[in-house]
Protein backbone atom coordinates (compact mmCIF):
# COMPACT_ATOMS: atom_id res chain seq x y z
CA UNK A 1 0.00 0.00 0.00
CA UNK A 2 2.97 2.47 0.90
CA UNK A 3 3.98 1.75 -2.69
CA UNK A 4 0.72 2.37 -4.20
CA UNK A 5 0.84 5.68 -2.28
CA UNK A 6 4.26 6.49 -3.27
CA UNK A 7 3.97 6.17 -6.93
CA UNK A 8 0.39 8.23 -6.69
CA UNK A 9 2.41 10.90 -4.87
CA UNK A 10 5.01 10.53 -7.04
CA UNK A 11 2.89 11.05 -10.66
CA UNK A 12 0.61 13.76 -9.18
CA UNK A 13 3.58 15.26 -7.94
CA UNK A 14 5.58 15.40 -11.87
CA UNK A 15 2.30 16.09 -13.37
CA UNK A 16 1.32 19.20 -10.82
CA UNK A 17 5.33 20.60 -11.52
CA UNK A 18 5.16 20.26 -15.05
CA UNK A 19 2.36 21.91 -14.83
CA UNK A 20 1.07 22.10 -18.48
CA UNK A 21 0.11 18.90 -19.35
CA UNK A 22 -3.29 18.90 -17.32
CA UNK A 23 -4.16 21.91 -18.73
CA UNK A 24 -3.29 20.95 -22.26
CA UNK A 25 -5.76 18.04 -22.18
CA UNK A 26 -9.14 20.54 -20.59
CA UNK A 27 -7.39 22.73 -23.79
CA UNK A 28 -8.05 20.29 -26.48
CA UNK A 29 -11.10 19.18 -25.16
CA UNK A 30 -12.49 22.03 -25.12
CA UNK A 31 -10.88 23.18 -28.56
CA UNK A 32 -12.07 19.74 -30.34
CA UNK A 33 -15.71 20.55 -28.89
CA UNK A 34 -15.79 24.13 -30.26
CA UNK A 35 -14.70 22.62 -33.41
CA UNK A 36 -18.08 21.03 -33.82
CA UNK A 37 -20.47 24.22 -34.39
CA UNK A 38 -18.34 25.18 -36.84
CA UNK A 39 -18.82 21.71 -38.64
CA UNK A 40 -22.61 21.47 -38.13
CA UNK A 41 -23.66 25.00 -38.43
CA UNK A 42 -24.72 27.18 -35.34
CA UNK A 43 -28.03 26.09 -34.98
CA UNK A 44 -29.25 25.76 -31.56
CA UNK A 45 -31.46 22.38 -31.86
CA UNK A 46 -28.99 20.62 -33.76
CA UNK A 47 -26.84 21.34 -31.09
CA UNK A 48 -28.53 20.65 -27.84
CA UNK A 49 -29.45 17.57 -30.04
CA UNK A 50 -25.87 16.10 -30.40
CA UNK A 51 -24.36 18.04 -27.34
CA UNK A 52 -23.76 14.38 -25.65
CA UNK A 53 -22.28 12.55 -28.39
CA UNK A 54 -19.70 15.48 -29.31
CA UNK A 55 -18.75 15.90 -25.57
CA UNK A 56 -17.89 12.42 -24.99
CA UNK A 57 -16.00 11.99 -28.30
CA UNK A 58 -13.70 15.02 -27.32
CA UNK A 59 -13.78 13.43 -23.85
CA UNK A 60 -12.50 10.14 -25.17
CA UNK A 61 -9.81 11.88 -27.68
CA UNK A 62 -8.48 14.02 -24.78
CA UNK A 63 -7.83 10.77 -22.77
CA UNK A 64 -6.29 9.30 -25.65
CA UNK A 65 -4.28 11.75 -26.19
CA UNK A 66 -2.62 12.04 -22.94
CA UNK A 67 -2.20 7.88 -22.28
CA UNK A 68 1.33 8.90 -23.67
CA UNK A 69 2.43 9.96 -20.79
CA UNK A 70 1.61 7.52 -18.19
CA UNK A 71 4.82 4.98 -18.82
CA UNK A 72 6.56 6.66 -21.84
CA UNK A 73 8.53 9.10 -19.39
CA UNK A 74 9.60 6.14 -17.44
CA UNK A 75 10.60 4.11 -20.02
CA UNK A 76 12.77 6.11 -21.63
CA UNK A 77 14.53 7.04 -18.10
CA UNK A 78 14.70 3.54 -16.92
CA UNK A 79 12.91 4.05 -13.95
CA UNK A 80 9.56 1.91 -15.58
CA UNK A 81 12.52 -1.00 -15.50
CA UNK A 82 12.82 -0.46 -11.92
CA UNK A 83 9.36 -0.54 -10.90
CA UNK A 84 8.84 -3.45 -12.51
CA UNK A 85 12.10 -4.98 -10.39
CA UNK A 86 10.62 -3.51 -7.52
CA UNK A 87 9.04 -5.89 -4.36
CA UNK A 88 6.07 -4.06 -4.76
CA UNK A 89 3.37 -5.79 -6.69
CA UNK A 90 3.87 -4.31 -10.03
CA UNK A 91 0.03 -4.52 -10.65
CA UNK A 92 -0.19 -1.96 -7.48
CA UNK A 93 1.84 0.52 -8.94
CA UNK A 94 0.08 0.51 -12.23
CA UNK A 95 -2.91 1.03 -10.39
CA UNK A 96 -1.74 3.81 -8.87
CA UNK A 97 -0.19 5.05 -11.94
CA UNK A 98 -3.10 5.39 -13.85
CA UNK A 99 -5.29 6.89 -10.80
CA UNK A 100 -2.85 9.59 -10.95
CA UNK A 101 -3.71 9.70 -14.98
CA UNK A 102 -7.27 10.06 -14.63
CA UNK A 103 -6.58 12.64 -11.28
CA UNK A 104 -4.80 15.40 -13.64
CA UNK A 105 -6.62 13.91 -16.98
CA UNK A 106 -10.85 12.90 -15.95
CA UNK A 107 -11.27 14.64 -12.92
CA UNK A 108 -10.82 18.03 -15.27
CA UNK A 109 -12.43 16.87 -17.97
CA UNK A 110 -15.74 16.33 -15.85
CA UNK A 111 -15.11 19.65 -14.54
CA UNK A 112 -15.36 20.97 -18.16
CA UNK A 113 -18.02 19.03 -19.30
CA UNK A 114 -20.74 21.26 -17.96
CA UNK A 115 -19.27 24.28 -19.35
CA UNK A 116 -19.19 23.04 -22.69
CA UNK A 117 -22.78 21.88 -21.98
CA UNK A 118 -23.93 24.82 -21.23
CA UNK A 119 -22.41 26.13 -24.75
CA UNK A 120 -23.99 23.48 -26.65
CA UNK A 121 -27.16 24.92 -25.48
CA UNK A 122 -27.81 20.88 -23.86
CA UNK A 123 -30.94 20.81 -21.53
CA UNK A 124 -29.87 21.33 -17.70
CA UNK A 125 -32.02 17.88 -16.98
CA UNK A 126 -28.90 16.28 -18.54
CA UNK A 127 -25.93 17.84 -16.60
CA UNK A 128 -26.60 15.50 -13.18
CA UNK A 129 -26.50 12.21 -15.41
CA UNK A 130 -23.43 14.06 -17.65
CA UNK A 131 -21.01 13.79 -14.57
CA UNK A 132 -22.37 10.70 -13.40
CA UNK A 133 -21.61 9.07 -16.29
CA UNK A 134 -18.33 10.98 -16.93
CA UNK A 135 -17.06 10.17 -13.25
CA UNK A 136 -18.02 5.93 -14.10
CA UNK A 137 -16.27 6.39 -17.65
CA UNK A 138 -13.57 7.97 -17.62
CA UNK A 139 -11.86 5.72 -15.03
CA UNK A 140 -12.90 3.18 -17.26
CA UNK A 141 -11.27 5.62 -20.29
CA UNK A 142 -7.54 5.70 -18.04
CA UNK A 143 -7.54 1.97 -17.22
CA UNK A 144 -8.07 0.75 -20.60
CA UNK A 145 -6.21 3.24 -22.24
CA UNK A 146 -2.96 2.10 -19.77
CA UNK A 147 -2.82 -1.25 -21.53
CA UNK A 148 -2.86 0.24 -24.91
CA UNK A 149 0.01 2.60 -23.54
CA UNK A 150 1.84 -0.25 -22.45
CA UNK A 151 1.77 -2.44 -25.04
CA UNK A 152 3.01 0.45 -28.00
CA UNK A 153 6.22 0.59 -25.30
CA UNK A 154 9.49 0.52 -27.42
CA UNK A 155 7.50 0.51 -30.77
CA UNK A 156 7.58 2.68 -34.12
CA UNK A 157 4.77 5.39 -34.07
CA UNK A 158 3.73 4.90 -31.18
CA UNK A 159 1.25 7.78 -30.86
CA UNK A 160 -0.60 7.04 -33.74
CA UNK A 161 -1.01 3.19 -33.07
CA UNK A 162 -2.29 3.38 -29.87
CA UNK A 163 -5.06 5.16 -31.11
CA UNK A 164 -6.09 2.24 -33.64
CA UNK A 165 -5.27 -0.03 -30.59
CA UNK A 166 -7.33 1.61 -27.94
CA UNK A 167 -10.13 3.53 -29.62
CA UNK A 168 -12.35 0.52 -30.31
CA UNK A 169 -11.81 -0.64 -26.79
CA UNK A 170 -13.70 2.60 -25.73
CA UNK A 171 -16.25 2.43 -27.64
CA UNK A 172 -18.59 0.45 -25.35
CA UNK A 173 -18.19 3.56 -22.71
CA UNK A 174 -19.13 5.87 -25.84
CA UNK A 175 -21.94 4.09 -26.38
CA UNK A 176 -23.23 3.84 -22.39
CA UNK A 177 -22.09 7.00 -21.89
CA UNK A 178 -23.85 9.23 -24.81
CA UNK A 179 -26.88 6.78 -24.06
CA UNK A 180 -27.44 7.82 -20.17
CA UNK A 181 -27.45 11.12 -21.28
CA UNK A 182 -30.00 10.73 -24.15
CA UNK A 183 -31.85 9.10 -21.72
CA UNK A 184 -31.76 11.63 -19.17
CA UNK A 185 -32.66 14.34 -21.80
CA UNK A 186 -35.86 12.43 -22.90
CA UNK A 187 -36.87 12.20 -19.45
CA UNK A 188 -36.46 8.10 -19.09
CA UNK A 189 -34.49 6.45 -16.20
CA UNK A 190 -30.52 6.61 -17.47
CA UNK A 191 -30.25 3.75 -14.31
CA UNK A 192 -29.71 0.97 -16.74
CA UNK A 193 -27.14 2.79 -19.03
CA UNK A 194 -25.23 3.76 -15.63
CA UNK A 195 -25.41 0.23 -13.92
CA UNK A 196 -23.90 -0.95 -17.29
CA UNK A 197 -21.25 1.85 -16.88
CA UNK A 198 -20.13 0.45 -13.53
CA UNK A 199 -20.31 -3.08 -14.57
CA UNK A 200 -17.57 -1.86 -17.23
CA UNK A 201 -15.81 -0.04 -14.60
CA UNK A 202 -15.41 -2.84 -12.15
CA UNK A 203 -14.50 -5.52 -14.86
CA UNK A 204 -11.85 -3.01 -16.39
CA UNK A 205 -10.01 -2.43 -12.59
CA UNK A 206 -10.41 -5.82 -11.69
CA UNK A 207 -8.58 -7.06 -15.10
CA UNK A 208 -6.61 -3.94 -16.62
CA UNK A 209 -4.11 -3.61 -14.08
CA UNK A 210 -2.58 -7.46 -14.37
CA UNK A 211 -3.04 -7.16 -18.64
CA UNK A 212 -0.79 -3.79 -18.13
CA UNK A 213 1.21 -5.17 -16.07
CA UNK A 214 2.02 -8.07 -18.38
CA UNK A 215 2.69 -5.69 -20.73
CA UNK A 216 4.73 -3.86 -19.17
CA UNK A 217 6.76 -7.05 -17.94
CA UNK A 218 7.07 -7.48 -22.14
CA UNK A 219 8.37 -4.26 -22.78
CA UNK A 220 11.36 -4.50 -20.28
CA UNK A 221 12.46 -8.11 -21.35
CA UNK B 1 0.07 -31.51 -28.03
CA UNK B 2 3.17 -29.32 -27.18
CA UNK B 3 4.50 -32.87 -29.40
CA UNK B 4 3.22 -30.89 -32.34
CA UNK B 5 4.51 -27.59 -31.69
CA UNK B 6 8.06 -27.97 -33.22
CA UNK B 7 8.60 -26.33 -36.76
CA UNK B 8 9.67 -29.26 -38.18
CA UNK B 9 6.50 -31.68 -36.88
CA UNK B 10 4.40 -29.18 -38.29
CA UNK B 11 5.98 -29.24 -41.66
CA UNK B 12 6.37 -33.10 -42.04
CA UNK B 13 2.22 -33.68 -40.59
CA UNK B 14 1.00 -30.51 -43.19
CA UNK B 15 2.83 -31.43 -45.85
CA UNK B 16 0.63 -34.67 -46.73
CA UNK B 17 -2.82 -32.86 -45.79
CA UNK B 18 -2.57 -29.50 -47.94
CA UNK B 19 -2.74 -31.20 -51.55
CA UNK B 20 -6.34 -33.39 -50.09
CA UNK B 21 -7.22 -29.84 -47.81
CA UNK B 22 -6.53 -27.88 -51.58
CA UNK B 23 -8.62 -29.98 -53.21
CA UNK B 24 -11.23 -30.22 -51.08
CA UNK B 25 -11.41 -26.73 -50.47
CA UNK B 26 -11.93 -26.29 -54.32
CA UNK B 27 -14.65 -29.24 -54.51
CA UNK B 28 -16.47 -27.65 -51.63
CA UNK B 29 -16.54 -23.65 -52.83
CA UNK B 30 -17.61 -25.23 -56.28
CA UNK B 31 -20.62 -27.62 -55.23
CA UNK B 32 -21.19 -24.59 -52.69
CA UNK B 33 -21.34 -21.57 -55.52
CA UNK B 34 -23.44 -24.17 -57.91
CA UNK B 35 -25.98 -24.65 -54.89
CA UNK B 36 -26.24 -21.27 -53.63
CA UNK B 37 -26.11 -19.71 -57.19
CA UNK B 38 -28.06 -21.98 -59.27
CA UNK B 39 -28.89 -25.26 -57.51
CA UNK B 40 -31.49 -23.41 -54.90
CA UNK B 41 -34.45 -22.03 -54.69
CA UNK B 42 -35.62 -18.27 -54.78
CA UNK B 43 -36.19 -16.20 -51.86
CA UNK B 44 -40.52 -15.64 -51.30
CA UNK B 45 -39.91 -12.10 -50.00
CA UNK B 46 -36.03 -11.21 -51.32
CA UNK B 47 -35.56 -13.09 -54.49
CA UNK B 48 -32.48 -13.50 -55.81
CA UNK B 49 -30.85 -11.42 -52.85
CA UNK B 50 -30.75 -14.13 -50.47
CA UNK B 51 -27.93 -15.46 -52.58
CA UNK B 52 -25.49 -12.89 -51.55
CA UNK B 53 -26.31 -14.78 -47.98
CA UNK B 54 -24.51 -17.59 -48.83
CA UNK B 55 -21.29 -15.57 -48.83
CA UNK B 56 -21.86 -12.85 -45.97
CA UNK B 57 -22.63 -16.10 -43.51
CA UNK B 58 -19.92 -18.01 -44.22
CA UNK B 59 -17.81 -14.72 -44.22
CA UNK B 60 -19.14 -13.78 -41.15
CA UNK B 61 -18.54 -17.44 -39.34
CA UNK B 62 -14.34 -17.41 -40.77
CA UNK B 63 -14.25 -13.85 -39.03
CA UNK B 64 -15.63 -14.75 -35.79
CA UNK B 65 -13.45 -18.00 -36.18
CA UNK B 66 -10.25 -16.58 -37.29
CA UNK B 67 -10.31 -13.85 -34.20
CA UNK B 68 -10.84 -16.87 -31.96
CA UNK B 69 -8.66 -18.98 -33.18
CA UNK B 70 -5.99 -15.82 -33.31
CA UNK B 71 -7.18 -15.26 -29.78
CA UNK B 72 -6.35 -18.99 -28.55
CA UNK B 73 -3.16 -19.08 -30.64
CA UNK B 74 -2.23 -15.70 -28.56
CA UNK B 75 -3.05 -16.88 -25.64
CA UNK B 76 -0.90 -20.62 -26.09
CA UNK B 77 2.52 -17.98 -27.32
CA UNK B 78 1.99 -16.55 -23.94
CA UNK B 79 0.98 -19.04 -21.75
CA UNK B 80 3.67 -22.01 -23.24
CA UNK B 81 5.68 -19.44 -25.49
CA UNK B 82 5.44 -22.02 -28.57
CA UNK B 83 6.70 -19.26 -31.28
CA UNK B 84 4.80 -21.75 -33.92
CA UNK B 85 1.79 -20.39 -31.96
CA UNK B 86 2.93 -17.14 -32.91
CA UNK B 87 3.37 -17.52 -36.41
CA UNK B 88 -0.29 -19.53 -36.66
CA UNK B 89 -1.59 -16.15 -34.75
CA UNK B 90 -0.10 -13.65 -37.06
CA UNK B 91 -0.62 -16.02 -40.55
CA UNK B 92 -4.09 -15.49 -39.03
CA UNK B 93 -4.76 -11.91 -38.73
CA UNK B 94 -4.86 -10.59 -42.74
CA UNK B 95 -7.11 -14.16 -43.66
CA UNK B 96 -9.82 -12.87 -40.55
CA UNK B 97 -9.57 -9.41 -41.31
CA UNK B 98 -10.12 -10.27 -45.31
CA UNK B 99 -13.28 -11.97 -44.10
CA UNK B 100 -14.68 -9.66 -41.54
CA UNK B 101 -14.37 -6.77 -44.41
CA UNK B 102 -15.69 -9.39 -47.17
CA UNK B 103 -18.71 -9.79 -44.78
CA UNK B 104 -19.48 -6.35 -44.39
CA UNK B 105 -19.45 -5.41 -48.19
CA UNK B 106 -21.63 -8.22 -49.08
CA UNK B 107 -23.90 -7.16 -45.83
CA UNK B 108 -23.76 -3.60 -47.34
CA UNK B 109 -24.86 -4.77 -50.71
CA UNK B 110 -27.65 -6.89 -49.88
CA UNK B 111 -29.49 -4.32 -47.67
CA UNK B 112 -29.52 -1.43 -49.74
CA UNK B 113 -31.77 -3.51 -51.88
CA UNK B 114 -33.47 -5.13 -48.71
CA UNK B 115 -33.68 -2.38 -45.98
CA UNK B 116 -33.03 0.67 -48.56
CA UNK B 117 -29.32 1.66 -47.00
CA UNK B 118 -25.80 0.79 -47.28
CA UNK B 119 -25.01 0.89 -43.88
CA UNK B 120 -27.40 0.91 -40.51
CA UNK B 121 -25.33 1.97 -37.11
CA UNK B 122 -26.85 -1.53 -36.14
CA UNK B 123 -25.39 -3.02 -33.00
CA UNK B 124 -24.68 -6.57 -35.20
CA UNK B 125 -22.94 -4.37 -37.85
CA UNK B 126 -21.27 -1.70 -35.41
CA UNK B 127 -19.21 -4.94 -33.28
CA UNK B 128 -18.65 -6.40 -36.64
CA UNK B 129 -17.06 -2.84 -37.78
CA UNK B 130 -14.88 -2.69 -34.30
CA UNK B 131 -13.24 -6.41 -34.85
CA UNK B 132 -12.51 -5.31 -38.03
CA UNK B 133 -10.65 -2.29 -36.43
CA UNK B 134 -9.12 -5.34 -34.08
CA UNK B 135 -7.53 -7.05 -36.87
CA UNK B 136 -5.79 -3.73 -37.89
CA UNK B 137 -4.92 -2.58 -34.61
CA UNK B 138 -3.47 -6.39 -34.32
CA UNK B 139 -1.52 -6.21 -37.32
CA UNK B 140 -0.22 -2.54 -37.12
CA UNK B 141 1.02 -3.53 -33.45
CA UNK B 142 2.73 -6.46 -34.50
CA UNK B 143 5.07 -5.19 -37.24
CA UNK B 144 5.75 -2.08 -35.22
CA UNK B 145 8.99 -3.30 -33.34
CA UNK B 146 11.70 -3.87 -34.51
CA UNK B 147 12.07 -7.20 -32.84
CA UNK B 148 9.09 -9.13 -34.35
CA UNK B 149 9.18 -11.39 -30.75
CA UNK B 150 8.64 -8.58 -28.94
CA UNK B 151 5.23 -7.81 -31.87
CA UNK B 152 4.03 -11.02 -31.00
CA UNK B 153 3.64 -10.83 -27.63
CA UNK B 154 2.21 -7.48 -27.54
CA UNK B 155 -0.35 -8.87 -30.43
CA UNK B 156 -1.10 -12.32 -28.43
CA UNK B 157 -2.06 -9.43 -25.57
CA UNK B 158 -4.03 -7.46 -27.24
CA UNK B 159 -5.91 -10.26 -29.06
CA UNK B 160 -6.97 -11.45 -25.84
CA UNK B 161 -8.50 -8.10 -24.99
CA UNK B 162 -10.08 -7.82 -27.76
CA UNK B 163 -11.49 -11.05 -27.62
CA UNK B 164 -14.48 -9.44 -25.21
CA UNK B 165 -15.69 -7.97 -28.84
CA UNK B 166 -16.23 -11.97 -29.99
CA UNK B 167 -19.86 -12.72 -27.66
CA UNK B 168 -20.99 -8.88 -28.19
CA UNK B 169 -20.83 -9.81 -32.12
CA UNK B 170 -22.75 -13.15 -31.44
CA UNK B 171 -25.09 -12.22 -29.18
CA UNK B 172 -25.78 -8.58 -30.19
CA UNK B 173 -28.68 -9.41 -32.56
CA UNK B 174 -30.69 -10.83 -29.06
CA UNK B 175 -29.54 -8.35 -26.68
CA UNK B 176 -30.15 -5.15 -28.65
CA UNK B 177 -33.31 -4.53 -31.16
CA UNK B 178 -31.32 -4.63 -34.11
CA UNK B 179 -32.34 -4.36 -37.76
CA UNK B 180 -30.19 -7.22 -38.28
CA UNK B 181 -32.19 -10.73 -38.37
CA UNK B 182 -31.56 -12.77 -35.32
CA UNK B 183 -29.50 -16.12 -35.34
CA UNK B 184 -31.27 -18.60 -37.56
CA UNK B 185 -28.53 -21.77 -37.66
CA UNK B 186 -27.14 -21.80 -34.62
CA UNK B 187 -30.13 -22.02 -31.98
CA UNK B 188 -31.76 -23.36 -29.06
CA UNK B 189 -34.43 -25.14 -31.31
CA UNK B 190 -32.71 -25.83 -34.22
CA UNK B 191 -32.56 -23.89 -37.31
CA UNK B 192 -34.64 -21.94 -38.78
CA UNK B 193 -33.98 -21.77 -42.05
CA UNK B 194 -35.61 -24.57 -44.94
CA UNK B 195 -33.43 -27.20 -45.81
CA UNK B 196 -32.91 -26.37 -49.59
CA UNK B 197 -30.90 -23.05 -48.70
CA UNK B 198 -28.99 -25.17 -45.40
CA UNK B 199 -27.50 -27.58 -48.21
CA UNK B 200 -25.81 -24.30 -49.88
CA UNK B 201 -25.20 -22.35 -46.75
CA UNK B 202 -23.25 -25.97 -44.98
CA UNK B 203 -21.12 -26.44 -48.27
CA UNK B 204 -19.96 -22.74 -48.50
CA UNK B 205 -18.82 -23.11 -44.12
CA UNK B 206 -17.47 -25.98 -44.59
CA UNK B 207 -15.11 -24.87 -48.18
CA UNK B 208 -14.41 -21.34 -46.16
CA UNK B 209 -13.30 -22.93 -43.14
CA UNK B 210 -11.22 -25.36 -45.48
CA UNK B 211 -9.67 -22.66 -47.61
CA UNK B 212 -8.59 -20.86 -43.97
CA UNK B 213 -6.84 -23.82 -43.32
CA UNK B 214 -4.71 -24.16 -46.41
CA UNK B 215 -3.88 -20.15 -46.35
CA UNK B 216 -2.85 -20.22 -42.98
CA UNK B 217 -0.63 -23.72 -43.62
CA UNK B 218 1.00 -21.99 -46.88
CA UNK B 219 1.77 -18.82 -44.92
CA UNK B 220 2.85 -20.45 -41.89
CA UNK B 221 5.06 -22.61 -44.34
CA UNK B 222 6.24 -19.54 -45.56
CA UNK B 223 7.36 -18.07 -42.64
CA UNK B 224 8.94 -21.03 -41.36
CA UNK B 225 11.13 -20.88 -44.45
CA UNK B 226 11.77 -17.33 -44.49
CA UNK B 227 12.97 -17.59 -40.80
CA UNK B 228 14.80 -20.58 -41.42
CA UNK B 229 16.20 -18.27 -44.68
CA UNK B 230 17.34 -15.34 -41.92
CA UNK B 231 18.84 -18.01 -39.72
CA UNK B 232 21.29 -19.56 -42.35
CA UNK B 233 21.81 -15.67 -43.66
CA UNK B 234 23.37 -15.44 -40.23
CA UNK B 235 24.84 -18.45 -39.36
CA UNK B 236 27.14 -17.69 -42.92
CA UNK B 237 25.92 -20.46 -45.09
CA UNK B 238 25.19 -18.39 -47.72
CA UNK B 239 28.94 -17.05 -48.10
CA UNK B 240 30.30 -16.59 -51.80
CA UNK B 241 32.77 -19.27 -50.85
CA UNK B 242 30.81 -22.02 -49.16
CA UNK B 243 28.46 -24.53 -50.60
CA UNK B 244 25.47 -24.96 -49.18
CA UNK B 245 25.04 -27.52 -47.42
CA UNK B 246 21.39 -29.45 -47.91
CA UNK B 247 18.41 -28.84 -45.35
CA UNK B 248 17.65 -31.23 -42.88
CA UNK B 249 14.90 -31.41 -41.02
CA UNK B 250 17.00 -30.67 -37.88
CA UNK B 251 17.93 -27.17 -39.56
CA UNK B 252 14.32 -25.62 -38.86
CA UNK B 253 13.90 -26.96 -35.41
CA UNK B 254 17.53 -24.91 -34.78
CA UNK B 255 16.20 -21.28 -35.20
CA UNK B 256 12.85 -22.56 -33.43
CA UNK B 257 14.37 -23.42 -30.38
CA UNK B 258 17.08 -20.61 -30.31
CA UNK B 259 14.31 -18.36 -30.38
CA UNK B 260 12.66 -20.28 -28.13
CA UNK B 261 15.48 -19.77 -25.53
CA UNK B 262 15.76 -16.41 -25.69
Amino acid sequence: MTGFLAILQRDLRLALRQGADSVMVVAFFIVTTTLFPFGVGPEVNILARIASGVIWVSALLAAMLSLERVFQADYEDGSLELLTLSPVSLELLILGKVLAHWLTTGLPLIIAAPLMAVMLNMDQDGFAILMIAMLLGTPALSLIGAIGAALILGARRGGVLVSLLVLPLYIPVLIFGAGAVEAALLGISATAQLQIMAAILLLTLAAAPFATAHAVRQAME
Amino acid sequence: MHRFAKPSVFLKFTAPILPWLSVLTVILIAAGLYFSLIGSPVDYQQGHTVRIMYIHVPAAWMGLFCYVGMAICGAMSLIWKHPLADICARATAPVGATFTALCLITGSLWGEPMWGTWWVWDARLTSMLILLFLYLGYMALVNAFDDPERGSKAGSALALVGAVNVPIVKFSVDWWNTLHQPASIVRMDGPAIDPSMQLPLALMILGFTCYYLVVLILRVRLELNERRIRALHLSGMFDEHSTPAPPTEQSYDAGHNAEAKQ
